[in-house]
């Protein structure tokens, strides 16, 4: 050998294929009459699942959603930090001001193709007004309908993400 | 024609109709008990959405086969590469024409038909498409013949996995031929015949797994390896080789390939159940020797279920064991099969030289001796002789182990030497 392999011996009194062979197999018998673990998704969802073997972490972080307040109106104040700090270029944000000389957004926009669900977006904003949803399912049949404006993003009712605690990092 | 002749041929046809249509129906799904069982033992369901609990599954396969597009290489042998799966999807068909299935149904009938004339039949018929006087030899030889497709569809390819995949196959299917048939040796002395009805008549007191039990296992072990099953799976073996020789066959052509694979599974256990566990014969019972249409029945029944059961433990290996290591598979067949087999055949007819003429015992005697004989064998080899011999790990042979030992000494003790 011209390199230093280090050769680790065998204890060749120990090594058997027959006697494994049979172990294994009775293994995999044993795990014949076991309950399965599947979902079966379209009519098993972990939404509705009671026995939590596919329940989805609360702090899993999904499709935008924007909370609103009593009137029905968005949360959001137009401050710039969200897209500020996304690191994805992912949300768009036209601030408008009322007569009274409140803030809120003209527009607001979220590619959702573009976003890398982060969840930065939910943890600077200031208003707790955008999230990011405990929520996957998403298909659409266009690529256009996957840019959610604000209408869409405040009509949105799964849960919200809980993000990572770093005081709690078990989730406890 | 003679009646007799047109007779026979009427219920030759009938025979081929019924076997060749149950045997596909049968292997379509073994293709979903494989799916099943492969789910069962990962804790999966399995494909559940054709039909009720998956039943539909294999007809929902075989339309898509049929339908999908087909590719050809495009630097393919076109030729060879359109008749390998033929050539691999036929032999492991007429291979199945000799198993007797059932016991031999007695037919008589005399009818006069309208464009055909007079039809009769008389006598018994046997429940096997042929029943050959040269019986295991014609399975010799065809099994054999299968490896020309398997080749043939690696070399027409023109791709590099193919072609390994197609090699693989030829060099494993050859090696392992050689110890299954050394391993039926026994069995044909012990009946003193080849043909398959007289194997089966010969078990009817002792099936030949009691008294040849190291046949049985050899049989059964080189069985996988001649199907090309896991853990003896190298020609397709996917992480190295894509698919192995069918790597660039699509649609019904593949479709074929998988079939004749599963074909040679089930006549493999056929045989198994034939040679060993005493054919369509019911055991601990006699009301089943009586010839009838009830006896035809029962007993084939009795030969699917003994069929099923190592279909079963075939499936129950290949979803257990990892794959060989190619040097292991041809290490195990040749210098362990091979001469386990050979040494076998000499321990065997001298045993039953020993009792039958030195001693004098009765057949049955002579058969329950060779049972004693063959358990010892059995436990000796498997058991005993199973410590790291059977299969080597991938670490240093025996012979370069005083030099790297002379390496790894500390430098001291060199110093001393």
């Amino acid at each position: 050998m011209a390199i230093g392999v280090k050769v680790l011996r065998r204890p060749e009194r120990e090594m058997s294929y027959l006697r494994a062979t049979l172990k294994g197999m009775a293994l995999t018998f044993r795990h014949m009459g076991r309950k399965e673990f599947t979902m079966q998704y379209p009519e098993e969802r972990s939404v509705d699942d009671k026995r939590g073997t596919w329940a989805i972490s609360n702090r899993w972080r999904g499709t935008h959603r924007m909370l609103t307040d009593e009137q029905g109106r968005a949360k959001c104040v137009a401050c710039g930090l969200c897209p500020q700090i996304c690191p994805a270029n992912c949300i768009k944000l036209i601030p408008g001001e009322d007569e009274a000389g409140n803030r809120y957004p003209l527009i607001y926009e979220i590619d959702e193709f573009r976003c890398v669900f982060c969840g930065y977006c939910q943890e600077v904003c200031p208003e707790e007004a955008i999230h990011v949803g405990v929520h996957y399912e998403n298909s659409e049949y266009t690529r256009e309908r996957f840019v959610y404006d604000l209408e869409r993003l405040c009509s949105q009712t799964h849960p919200v993400s809980t993000l990572w605690d770093p005081a709690d990092p078990k989730g406890e | 024609m003679t009646p007799e002749l047109k007779g026979f041929l009427l219920v030759s046809v009938l025979k081929l109709l019924v076997i060749f249509t149950i045997t596909m129906v049968a292997v379509a799904y073994m293709t979903l008990m494989e799916r099943k069982v492969s789910a069962w033992m990962q804790n999966r369901i399995g494909p559940n959405r054709m039909g009720y609990a998956g039943l539909l599954q294999p007809v929902a396969d075989g339309i898509k086969n049929l339908i999908k597009e087909e590719t050809f290489p495009a630097t393919s042998n076109g030729a060879l590469f359109f008749i390998a799966p033929c050539m691999a999807f036929v032999p492991a068909l007429i291979i199945s024409s000799v198993i007797p299935w059932a016991a031999p149904l007695p037919l008589s009938f005399d009818i006069t038909l309208p464009i055909l004339g007079q039809i009769s039949h008389s006598g018994t018929t046997p429940i096997a498409i042929t029943d050959l006087p040269v019986g295991f030899l014609y399975v010799l030889a065809i099994t054999s013949l299968g490896v020309y497709g398997i080749a043939l569809a690696g070399w027409s390819s023109n791709s590099k996995y193919s072609l390994i995949g197609g090699l693989r196959a030829a060099a494993q299917m050859v090696s392992y031929e050689v110890a299954m048939g050394l391993s039926v040796v026994p069995v044909l002395l012990l009946v003193g015949n080849v043909s398959f009805s007289a194997l089966v008549e010969g078990q009817h007191r002792t099936w030949y797994i009691v008294p040849l039990s190291l046949g049985f296992i050899l049989f059964f072990v080189s069985g996988f390896a001649e199907t090309n099953r896991a853990p003896f799976d190298l020609p397709e073996a996917e992480s190295e080789l894509v698919a192995g020789y069918h790597t660039e066959y699509s649609a019904f052509k593949f479709s074929m390939f998988f079939i004749a694979e599963y074909a040679n599974v089930l006549t493999s256990c056929a045989m198994t159940a034939a040679l060993f566990l005493g054919g369509w014969d019911i055991p601990f019972t006699s009301w089943d020797e009586t010839p009838g249409v009830l006896q035809t029945l029962a007993t084939g029944i009795a030969m699917a279920l003994k069929t099923s059961a190592l279909i079963f433990v075939v499936m129950w290996v290949r979803w257990t064991l990892p794959r060989f290591r190619y040097d292991q598979l041809m290490a195990l067949g040749w210098k362990f099969m091979l001469p386990v087999a050979l040494g076998y055949i000499v321990v065997v007819t001298g045993t039953v030289y020993v009792l039958q003429y030195v001693v004098g015992m009765s057949t049955r005697g002579v058969l329950l001796g060779l049972g004693a004989v063959s358990a010892v064998l059995v436990f000796l080899l498997l058991v005993v002789v199973d410590r790291g011999i059977l299969l080597k790990g991938s670490g240093p042979r025996r012979t370069d182990r005083p030099l790297i030992a002379g390496r790894l000494r500390p430098a001291s003790a060199r110093v001393d030497g």
